[in-house]
């Protein structure tokens, strides 16, 4: 069986290619997959008659308890049949719908493929989770052969009306399955049928949920609306999805779980109200068509209200009367449909006012036609007769259903006659239709669909057989199929709702305005577009309320939640520290008063360097604290951060106005500043009870000998940061690699890579490569802005300072430096050596491009994790290589410094990106802006020749 | 006064909570360059927040004091990473109110354009036309189009 669902599959995915060689004859090729699951279902007759099952298992999300658990009984293997027969019909029948060049062709018939093999997993599916995901499947795939002519807004809508609907109730249906498995502890449906059910309410909630899935899908009231709606789907698809096989899924659900819920509480009630009074709808509006896709459509809709009727009652007889109903309805209803399209392919029109004389002008399409509408009339010997007979039969113990089977049967009576006669009846002063000939292709389909129905009726009693295991597990069963059962009531009704059904169509005249009159009160589409409407306002209104757009007013409330919610928690619950110390060194209270000073300013400081410079301080205060913490790592890295973060401050703030632009939300000064000081006090509290809440030993305490052990280093936080707890250091490199990626594309227009900055050239003066230019800064620096003093001791400094950065990284491991401190180290000697020498100096000290630094880093951090896997440890774990130079002596070198170096590379690649971004690159749109006419569009220096 | 190892001490903590108010009040205004400012203040004191979860004392280098008088490590660690991400995010945010100066002429954030027109078309209680899906042509809504892929009979290759 799965075997069959992977062919579909392959088919489906090699569909596209096979329509581009081919061109619509590709559709032959492809009904191979389900002509497979035909013949491999035909071929499992013997064992599924003697009631048996064909089981297969595979395991799959073992975690869910889902498997792909496949299993065939009578009820299956009818739908298998019919899946794949109609599915390789249909299929070949399209090859010639199509003209060549159809546009979506191939889109088409991979999506027709794959519905096939979906549907088929439906029907085969014994894991009822299986069963929901082709189930959507299935919905999705309809979504899109409905939405086929994209181009068309009715077309889209119908697409998107079946999806809601249908999936809306997928949904509710899904739920009702979990409350179901979770009872019984597995999805299997074999295994939940033969264990206990829950009991009262929630068996009958997880059955309504359950049944309105059904429903759903199968367009039963109060779903009905979708389904005419979806006729605007290519007519194959129509026959295909809309008669045979997906609406029929709801159908094949009730029928499945009916033999163990039909006797559940609100089942019966359900299925046979929302059932009958869908036949009667149905009906009705059928006959009220004037197009004949349209008029089957409401045929459909009725015929699918009798199906979940019968199907859901629960009875022997009626299960019986069930499984040949369903086969009668594939049989005649995808021949009907099929008859339609080709009516509408070869005249252009499907409008039965337009039609006349079509029956003396294709006879041999009036004949398919006439044979399946007489199926659908129930009129013997075909098969719809003795489905229909079974029906009646099966109901004769209830009056009140069977009154309204049938009135619901001669509507039907009545509507295949409007169909045949409003399709080939001879119109006076209409012009005769030409329909040239029909292609074989085209006609066998439909030809071979009614022609089964014609063998089918008198071959019932064959068929009784094979249903027979079916209608067994209800009980014992009573009723036969066969095409003469002797003089029996069933066959008065019959005969009945035919003398019924023909009478109405005689009236069709003086009955045409009592039809035009007599209609629900409200209209299914309207209805659909009322809820849809509505809801679109909702969430507009929603929006309008919760998205306010103001950047302000989001994070105050994030601002406030963080208040209210654990502010109010810990006034609640007062867990408050008992031994709070006022300070570890009598240092810190000064440091306090620094940062206190500095912060209270800077909120108020109306000059942006102003501003820079305190918060800087409350930056350096931070570091002070973290040095009286004892954490030199921190203070060292939080030093160095703070100047860079000036220094890069400064680079911004030359373009930036000196001061803050006037405060438009003055009035909303004091609310910002109550926010501002609520979240100190509940950070601060949170604090106070963070820090004394601890109840077991810090994981840390196992640190400093881990760290000497297995890192082989005595800086406990470095090898932390590289060892221990690598994993973070390397999601920290990444984000600093996207963040360096993210301020050049902001700044850039164009790309950054290309050639370094170089001084231009002045024309008509040679250069002199023999001798190398010293200081750089005399290109791009005003003279008044050059410090000659500064450029000099800089160029003098540079190379120790950059030294001094390699001895932290090689330092760290076991003092206090590392990758970190060092990379910021050298990145300040390459900030200060840009701002002493402009760009050209830069580009001296640095002549690679900050992308390839960046990328270098991330390389050598990835690099050495991944080695350490090669090597047969776990990523990035450390290994100790002790070495013996001469001169130097014994030394050990640890592989983690391969790591250090990496985070190394990214801290410097960052610096040079953001020095190239908001350093050179602003320098030039500062000279653009400058230069008449150069406006703010920046040619790369570079590429100058 | 060396006796505070155990609990929390209160001179971080009031750092904590005055660097988190300056923070949120610069954060909760409209210049990127206060808002960057209020998100380096407020880092600040996050980071302390952190720190405070491993207890203070020598520096956490083998060999210089013994291992329980030692400061933790851990929320070290994680403190430095705290650091150098917010540095990163800083350049990011700096070149963004250059971008946003560059490109406006301030550093302001200004209420998203797209969220007014929602607030406004709710207001009026109006919907954009294809939101709603179309009849078919004839207004009838149990009528749908003809559909399109339909070829005229003659150029039938079968015959």
């Amino acid at each position: 069986m799965l075997v069959l669902l992977i062919l579909h599959l392959l088919a489906a995915l090699v569909a596209p290619l096979l329509v581009r060689w081919w061109g619509p004859r590709a559709c032959y090729a492809l009904a191979l997959a389900p002509a497979a699951a035909f013949g491999w279902a035909l071929a499992r007759t013997p064992a599924v008659r003697d009631g048996g099952a064909v089981v297969e298992t595979y395991p799959w999300v073992g975690q869910l308890g889902m498997a792909l658990a496949l299993r065939l009984t009578t009820l299956s293997w009818l739908m298998t049949l019919l899946v794949g027969g109609v599915g390789a019909l249909v299929l070949v029948y399209s090859a010639r719908y199509f003209g060549p060049g159809s546009l979506g062709l191939a889109r088409f018939a991979a999506v027709l493929v794959a519905f096939a093999g979906a549907m088929l997993g439906l029907v085969l599916a014994d894991d009822l989770l299986l069963l929901y995901v082709c189930w959507e499947l299935t919905t999705i795939f309809s979504y899109l052969l409905i939405g086929h002519s994209t181009e068309r807004r009715s077309s889209r809508w119908a697409a998107a009306q079946a999806l809601t609907v249908t999936t809306l109730g997928g949904l509710a249906m899904l739920v009702g399955f979990v409350m179901l498995g979770e009872h019984a502890g597995s999805y299997r449906w074999s295994v939940i049928a033969a264990g206990p059910l829950p009991d009262g309410a929630y068996l009958g909630t997880a059955v309504v949920l359950i049944l309105v899935g059904a429903l759903a899908k199968s367009a039963v009231l109060p779903f009905n609306t979708w389904l005419p709606v979806a006729m605007a789907a290519p007519t194959p698809v129509s026959a295909y999805l809309h008669a045979a096989a997906m609406v029929k899924a709801g159908v094949y659900l009730v029928g499945l779980l009916a033999p163990v819920l039909a006797a559940v509480g609100p089942w019966r009630p359900v299925v046979l109200v929302a059932g009958l009074a869908t036949l009667l709808v149905g009906g009705w509006a059928a006959l009220r068509q004037t197009d004949l896709k349209l008029l089957l459509a409401y045929g459909t809709v009725s015929q699918l209200g009798l199906l979940m009727a019968v199907t859901g009652v629960g009875t022997p007889d009626a299960a019986l009367a069930a499984a040949a109903m369903l086969l009668a309805h594939a049989l005649f209803k995808a021949a009907l449909f099929l008859v339609v399209g080709i009516i509408d392919h070869r005249t252009g029109t499907r409008d039965l006012t337009e039609l006349s004389g079509l029956g003396r002008a294709a006879p041999l399409l009036a004949t398919v036609a006439v044979l399946a509408a007489a199926s659908m009339a129930g009129l013997p010997p075909l098969v719809g007769f003795v489905a229909k007979e079974a029906v009646l039969a099966a109901f004769t113990d209830r009056p009140l259903a069977l009154a309204v089977l049938v009135a619901g049967t001669a509507l039907t009576v009545a509507y295949s006659a409007r169909f045949v006669w409003g399709a080939f009846a001879t119109r006076p002063g209409v012009p005769t239709t030409d329909v040239g000939r029909v292609a074989l292709p085209m006609l066998a389909p439909p030809a071979l669909l009614a022609a089964a129905g014609l063998v089918a009726g008198p071959a019932a009693s064959g068929l009784d057989g094979l249903f027979h295991p079916y209608a067994e597990l209800f009980g014992g069963v009573g009723a036969h199929l066969a095409l003469w059962h002797g003089l029996t009531p069933a066959l008065g009704y019959s005969a009945l709702a035919v003398a019924g059904g023909a009478l109405l169509f005689a009236l069709r005249g003086p009955l045409a305005p009592v039809l035009a009159r007599v209609r629900a009160p409200v209209n299914g589409n309207q209805g659909y577009e009322w809820v849809i409407g509505h809801f679109d306002r909702l969430a507009a209104d929603v929006t309008a309320v919760t998205q306010r757009g103001s950047l302000p007013q989001y994070l105050g409330v994030i601002l406030l939640a963080l208040v209210a919610v654990p502010g109010g928690a810990m006034l609640l619950a007062r867990p408050w520290a008992t031994d709070v110390a006022l300070w570890y060194t009598p240092l810190q209270p000064v440091v306090l008063l620094v940062i206190t000073v500095a912060a209270v300013l800077a909120v108020n400081a109306r000059r942006r360097l102003t501003a820079m410079l305190l918060v800087g301080t409350t930056g350096y205060g931070t570091a002070m604290l973290f040095v009286l913490y004892g954490a030199p790592d921190l203070a060292l890295t939080q030093f160095l951060v703070e100047t860079a973060t000036i220094a890069i401050f400064v680079l911004v703030l030359r373009r930036l106005p000196d001061r803050f632009s006037a405060r438009p939300l003055r009035r909303s000064r004091w609310a910002r500043r109550a926010i501002g000081v609520a979240a100190g006090v509940v950070t601060a509290g949170l604090a106070l009870v963070a820090a004394d809440a601890r109840r077991a030993p810090p994981i840390s305490d196992a640190f400093p000998e881990l760290a000497v052990t297995e890192g082989y280093g005595r800086n406990v936080v470095n090898v932390t940061l590289v060892d221990i707890r690598a994993w973070d250091t390397m999601g920290e490199l990444s984000v600093l690699v996207v963040a360096a990626t993210g301020v050049a594309s902001l700044i850039f227009e164009r790309s950054r890579t290309g050639p370094r900055p170089r001084r231009p050239e002045p024309a008509g003066q040679p250069t002199r490569p023999d001798r190398p230019v010293w200081l750089r800064g005399g290109a791009s620096l005003q003279e008044r802005r050059r410090s000659l003093v500064l450029e000099v001791i800089t160029r003098l400094l540079f190379h120790t300072v950059v030294l001094f950065s390699l001895f932290l990284l090689f330092s760290g491991h076991n003092a206090p430096g590392g990758g970190f401190s060092g990379g910021l180290v050298a990145s300040l000697a390459l900030v200060v050596r840009y701002l002493a020498g402009g760009r050209y100096e830069l580009a001296e000290a640095a002549p690679v491009s900050a992308g390839t630094v960046l990328g270098a880093g991330l390389a050598v951090s990835v690099g050495s994790g991944v080695i350490a896997l090669a090597a047969g440890g776990s990523v990035l774990q450390s290994a100790k290589i002790d070495l013996a130079l001469p001169l130097i002596g014994e030394f050990y070198l640890v592989t983690s410094l391969f790591f250090d170096i990496g985070v190394y590379l990214v801290v410097v690649g960052l610096m040079l990106d953001i020095l190239r971004s908001l350093g050179t690159q602003v320098d030039r749109h500062i000279e653009a802006a400058g230069r008449p006419g150069g406006g703010l569009a920046v040619d790369h220096e570079g590429e100058r020749r | 006064m060396r006796d505070g190892a155990t609990g929390p001490t209160l001179t971080v903590v009031l750092a904590i909570g005055i660097l988190v108010a300056c923070g949120v009040t610069l954060l909760l205004e409209r210049s990127l360059t206060r808002i960057l400012l209020g998100v380096i203040m407020l880092g600040n004191g996050v980071n302390l927040l952190i720190l405070l979860s491993g207890r203070p004392g020598a520096p956490p280098v083998v060999g210089t004091a013994p291992t329980d008088a030692m400061s933790g490590a851990l929320a070290q660690a994680l403190v430095l990473t705290a650091i150098v991400i917010t540095f990163g995010l800083t350049a990011f945010l700096l070149a963004v109110s250059y971008r946003s100066w560059y490109l406006t002429g301030d550093d302001e954030v200004p209420d998203d354009l797209e969220d007014r027109q929602v607030r406004r078309r709710a207001e009026r209680d109006e919907l954009v036309p294809a939101d709603l899906g179309g009849e078919g042509p004839d207004g009838d809504p149990e009528q749908v189009d003809p559909e399109p892929p339909r070829r005229p009979p003659e150029q039938d290759g079968d015959r």
